[in-house]
């Protein structure tokens, strides 16, 4: 029996660590998390993997108040679903910016963050968060 | 597929089937945070106050089904159709629980529907029970979180009150819905259940304790929220043609349909429509042969305040956009065009997640009979219930008449 947590997160590594999802050839669409059958296509769809290049911006977001004792020192902390440029979204933390100054709309890039851990003796959990972005970096639109 | 008339009877040799299902029997135990009390106890409660209230005998019972989300987490207890039937000392009838998240209630009733319509049950005994209070908050809403996509929402942070504060936040950026509107479902519902004797809280509260309630994950406060609820509610259900036997005043269920959507809100293309419940209450709707403007009492799917708008909205009482007005034009209050939730709804009566789906079929059913007391619909005669799970993955709408 795996340690808790450990082969939850050790099956999605690629996933959760690149943000490598995939990409319906057939309907030209793209999948975060990967799909294992298009929805549209389905045997008629053709998925192959791809690695999004992590850009983004904030389709809607709440600032979380209470939270389970994991993510209770992050308090109060942003969890956000953000638009990637590909066309798809995912649910994911925004950091490195003062809540209050969180909006919907705001240009963001992916950092490589901690998770969680899985309780005292678990594993720590390593994964995607997203940042805005900085005008320097050319990641604005 | 041959199209069969809902309301038609079939002859199949010599064996009278019935095409509609009837409710002849109702009960709950109040709603509440109930220490004192076990889940088989509330369990009992529930299904003794059905059956007492139907007039069947245990004997004539054929077949129970359980609504229940998650009693292996919450108390430690799997296995509920077996607990039931032997708690209530019924014997050896087949029982079984279904799970939906927060539709389990109403994935039993239909259940129970679908196997009287068939011809394999005759009068069963359908029951919704949660009972959330024997963990502490966090687990209970650690539990509640697994409605939605666990792996890929809720291990990143994603708590459920912040999946609906999405909807929330993005409601109020396209549509301008207000916060006033925002805490309206709250005060109509507490309004409605201070005339419940079931509800979990059976008091008013003001606008301004609702905007003024904590934040749990702005813009959503604890009074947009349903509460930690134990509770659970009963049906009798049976054919057609059994119901005049036992009771005077059955009420028929019209039509019993669902639809879904994705597991995780991300995948949708708009986060502030249901698919899911556009399309199973118009179904529901075309199935019973019946518009909209048939309908005389409603009661919606509140886990959340805004997922009242937004199912006001889908369910097709307001436009798109505009069921925070509709709030203000008290089209959804009691002696409205619509009342929606005369029962206090999630937020009033309580949200017992397995048992919501059965206790708005309850509500729905005491309606229709003129039962409701105080907060009497006058002359209801047709009621749509919708109960949806997770952040609306699964809706499962019903429609009753008398």
């Amino acid at each position: 029996m795996a340690e808790q947590g450990v082969a939850q997160i050790w099956r999605r590594i690629k996933s959760i660590y690149n943000i490598q999802g995939n990409k319906c050839e057939t309907c030209k669409t793209y999948f975060f998390p990967p799909r294992p059958v298009c929805p549209t296509c389905r045997r008629k769809g053709k998925l192959v993997d791809y690695h999004f290049k992590g850009l983004g911006s904030i389709y809607s977001f709440a600032i979380v108040r209470q939270a389970p004792d994991d993510f209770k020192l992050e308090i109060p902390y942003v969890i956000a679903q953000v638009e990637l440029d590909e066309g798809c979204r995912l649910t994911a933390q925004i950091v490195n910016v003062d809540p209050e100054n969180v909006e919907i709309g705001m240009r963001v890039r992916a950092c490589f963050r901690k998770i969680k851990e899985f309780g005292q003796s678990g594993v720590i959990m390593y994964g995607y968060k997203f940042e805005p972005t900085m005008k320097v970096t050319g990641h604005q639109k | 597929m041959p199209n069969i008339d809902v309301k038609s009877r079939v002859e199949d040799g010599g064996i009278t089937m019935s095409n509609r299902v009837a409710i002849i029997g109702v009960g709950m135990c109040k709603f509440g945070e109930l220490w004192d009390r076990s889940l088989r106890d509330i369990t009992l409660e529930a299904g003794l106050y059905s059956i007492f209230d139907s007039g069947v005998r245990g004997a004539d019972i054929d077949g129970l089904v359980i609504g229940n989300m998650s009693a292996g987490r919450f108390t430690g207890q799997e296995h509920l159709g077996a607990q039931a039937v032997d708690i209530g000392g019924l014997g050896d009838m087949p029982a079984y629980s279904v799970e939906a998240a927060c539709a389990s209630g109403g994935a039993a009733v239909r259940q129970a529907y679908m196997a009287i319509k068939s011809g394999e049950h005759d009068v069963m005994l359908v029951l919704g029970a949660e009972k959330m209070s024997d963990v502490n908050q966090t687990e209970a809403m650690n539990t509640i979180s697994v409605a939605s996509d666990w792996e890929w929402e809720g291990m990143f942070g994603a708590t459920f009150p912040a999946l609906y504060a999405f909807m929330a936040r993005r409601h109020m950026k396209d549509y301008g819905t207000t916060e006033e509107q925002l805490a309206m479902p709250t005060v109509k519902n507490h309004k409605n259940a201070e005339h419940n004797e079931w509800a979990q809280f059976q008091r008013a509260v003001p606008i301004g304790v609702v905007m003024g309630s904590g934040l749990l994950a702005d813009p959503l406060r604890v009074l947009h929220s349903a509460p930690v609820t134990d509770g659970a509610a009963g049906l009798v259900m049976c054919r057609e043609d059994l119901a005049k036997k036992y009771t005077d005043t059955p009420v028929f269920i019209e039509s019993s349909t669902q639809a879904g959507d994705t597991l995780a809100l991300h995948d949708r293309k708009s986060i502030t429509t249901m698919n899911a419940v556009v399309n199973s209450s118009r179904l529901a709707l075309k199935e019973a042969g019946l518009e909209l403007k048939d309908i005389d009492v409603l009661e919606l799917h509140d886990s959340f305040s805004i997922g009242e708008i937004i199912l006001t909205e889908d369910v097709g009482i307001a436009k798109k956009g505009e069921g925070g007005k509709a709030l203000e034009e008290g089209i959804t209050e009691i002696g409205g065009k619509f009342p929606v939730n005369t029962s206090g709804g999630l937020k009033a009566r309580g949200h017992p997640v397995g048992a919501t789906g059965v206790a708005q079929i309850v509500e729905i059913a005491l309606q229709l009979r003129g039962d409701a007391e105080k907060r009497q619909v006058k002359g209801a005669e047709k009621g749509l219930a919708v109960n949806i799970g997770g952040t609306g993955a699964t809706s499962i709408a019903h429609i009753l008449g008398r």
